[in-house]
């Protein structure tokens, strides 16, 4: 039979005039979010409008790693609750997105790095996430590869966490915009917003590429380009943009089982099921809306894939592609109301919003539908820099760069 | 990227850190009535331009002196470079 007969995953409609709620970015989050507002909390009348197409922006430009290591009380508990929304998403929704929790491990190369690797899994595992410490003869049975006996930055042991893994991240987006299609949610790509209609300190809906589309209810959903949509509101944010590069190796045979971070320098990698390996570093640490970087960066991934690893110089470089980040003062995202009514707020996700992107999308919808947060989503407040209660995990400060 | 450094040339932009919005330059009045809610401001929120953005870089591999870069944000072409505490004496801001 062959690869015969497949339709298209979801239709293509013409925008209605208004909607009972809309969303701004038809990104993994986004569709997510319409996705359960359709099933979990009964909504209907949903659009989600898209400037580009479908699976083009950051859900497609990201290293795929799901995950739940946080320490603060503000993020544990709701990465957790994603990590657990990953682990029967594919049942939920019904479509092959590959999760594959073959686990991360967080390398430790000083004693004070251990105790802080320590405290984190305590943290981890106080907020019903798993969490393990690995000695470095643990780790050396499990990845010899690496370079252990560095002089600068021996390999002392690691934080794992067996449950994460990595996602086929195109599958996220289509599996999320088919389930939300199949609940009746309008997906409206090529749909660029270009304003927001507020009237009396309501908005009543956006302006776009194909005319003007109104709503109840407004939820930007557009990290990296969030400043530009809330500017529309005149609305600042306390969000740079930044762009993050990532890079892919030439197909290799089986090498890498699970997920490895450098905890000396900034460091990641995997190995995609193509064979491809999957890495990336730092923000190359200027704003910008291009998504592409700069060679400095490249040369300091590569720098630091090379002191961890240093069979990876033997692999050729296939391509690599930058994304844009929301990069927010303390290094956490925002899901809130604003002080517009019917204008709601969705990013600030640095460069962690991928393994969010469930969570994100049942908090917002929650929020969305219920006007109040989700119980995991309630540090995520838009004024929580004025009032004081930054959710610093690195605690670098206002320094959005450096998170 | 290569930053035209108004003392030294044209300089690699790995010679430097990048600080931020170059509006880090006006700091508020500390006795001012409304101080409190300008220092949240002039710290936490930003424009976060989508075009021509004036940035502060530090030439820390250089010469160490601050530089106030005009850099357009969607295509990283750089327009202008100047002294920053240059432009803090023109904005009544310098010693």
């Amino acid at each position: 039979m062959g690869h015969k007969g497949w339709g298209p995953q979801w239709r293509n409609p013409e925008p209605k005039p208004h909607y009972d709620i809309i969303i701004i970015g038809g990104g993994g989050h986004g569709l997510a979010t319409a996705y359960y507002l359709a099933k979990e909390f009964g909504q209907k009348n949903i659009a989600v409008l898209e400037k580009g197409w479908i699976g083009g922006g950051n859900v497609g430009r990201n290293t795929t790693i799901i995950r739940s290591n946080y320490l603060l009380d503000g993020n544990e508990p709701f990465y957790e609750f994603s990590l657990k929304l990953w682990e029967g998403l594919e049942q939920d929704f019904n479509y092959n997105a590959m999760v594959s929790q073959r686990g991360i491990m967080n390398l430790i190369h000083s004693d004070g790095q251990r105790d802080a690797f320590i405290r984190r899994g305590n943290a981890m595992i106080l907020n019903g996430a798993d969490a393990e410490y690995l000695s470095a003869e643990q780790v050396r049975a499990e990845v010899p590869f690496l370079n252990f006996d560095d002089a600068r930055f021996p390999i002392k042991g690691a934080l794992a966490q067996r449950r994460g893994g990595t996602v086929r991240h195109d599958a996220v987006a289509w599996g999320y915009a088919r389930g939300a299609d199949q609940r009746g949610v309008d997906i409206i790509q090529n749909c660029e917003v270009t304003g927001l209609r507020i009237e009396n300190g309501v908005c009543k809906g956006v302006e776009t590429s194909r005319g003007f589309i109104g709503a109840n209810k407004v939820g930007s959903c557009v990290a990296g380009s969030s400043s530009r949509i809330m500017a529309h509101a005149n609305i600042r944010l306390p969000i740079e943009s930044h762009v993050l590069q990532a890079f892919v190796s030439e197909g290799l045979k089986p090498v890498i089982p699970g997920v490895i971070t450098f905890g000396a320098g900034h460091f990641y990698v995997s190995q995609s099921d193509k064979g491809g390996l999957v890495f990336g570093g730092d923000i190359d640490g200027y704003n910008t809306y291009a998504q592409r970087g700069n060679l400095p960066t490249v040369e300091d991934v590569c720098e630091s894939g090379m002191a961890i690893m240093p069979m990876i110089g033997r692999a050729r470089l296939l391509r690599m592609w930058g994304g844009v980040m929301d990069m927010s003062m303390d290094g956490s995202p925002i899901i809130d109301k604003t002080h517009i009514d019917g204008l709601y707020f969705n990013g600030g996700w640095c460069y962690g919003g991928f393994k969010a992107t469930p969570a994100s999308g049942w908090c917002y919808a929650h929020l969305l539908a219920k006007d109040e947060p989700h119980e995991v989503a309630t540090a995520y407040r838009l004024d929580r820099f004025r009032r004081g209660y930054m959710i610093d995990e690195k605690g670098v400060g206002a320094q959005p760069n450096l998170h | 990227m290569i930053i035209n450094h108004p003392i030294l040339g044209p300089r690699d932009a790995s010679e430097f850190t990048y600080l931020g919005d170059a509006s880090l330059l006006n700091r508020p009045d500390w006795q001012a009535a409304d101080a409190a809610e300008k220092f949240y401001e002039y710290q936490y929120l930003r424009d976060n331009t989508a075009g021509e953005h004036r940035e502060l870089w530090y030439h820390e591999q250089g010469d160490r002196s601050w530089l106030v870069v005009t850099r357009n944000t969607l295509t990283h072409a750089i327009s202008k470079v100047e002294i920053a505490s240059d432009v803090a004496r023109a904005g009544g801001n310098g010693r």
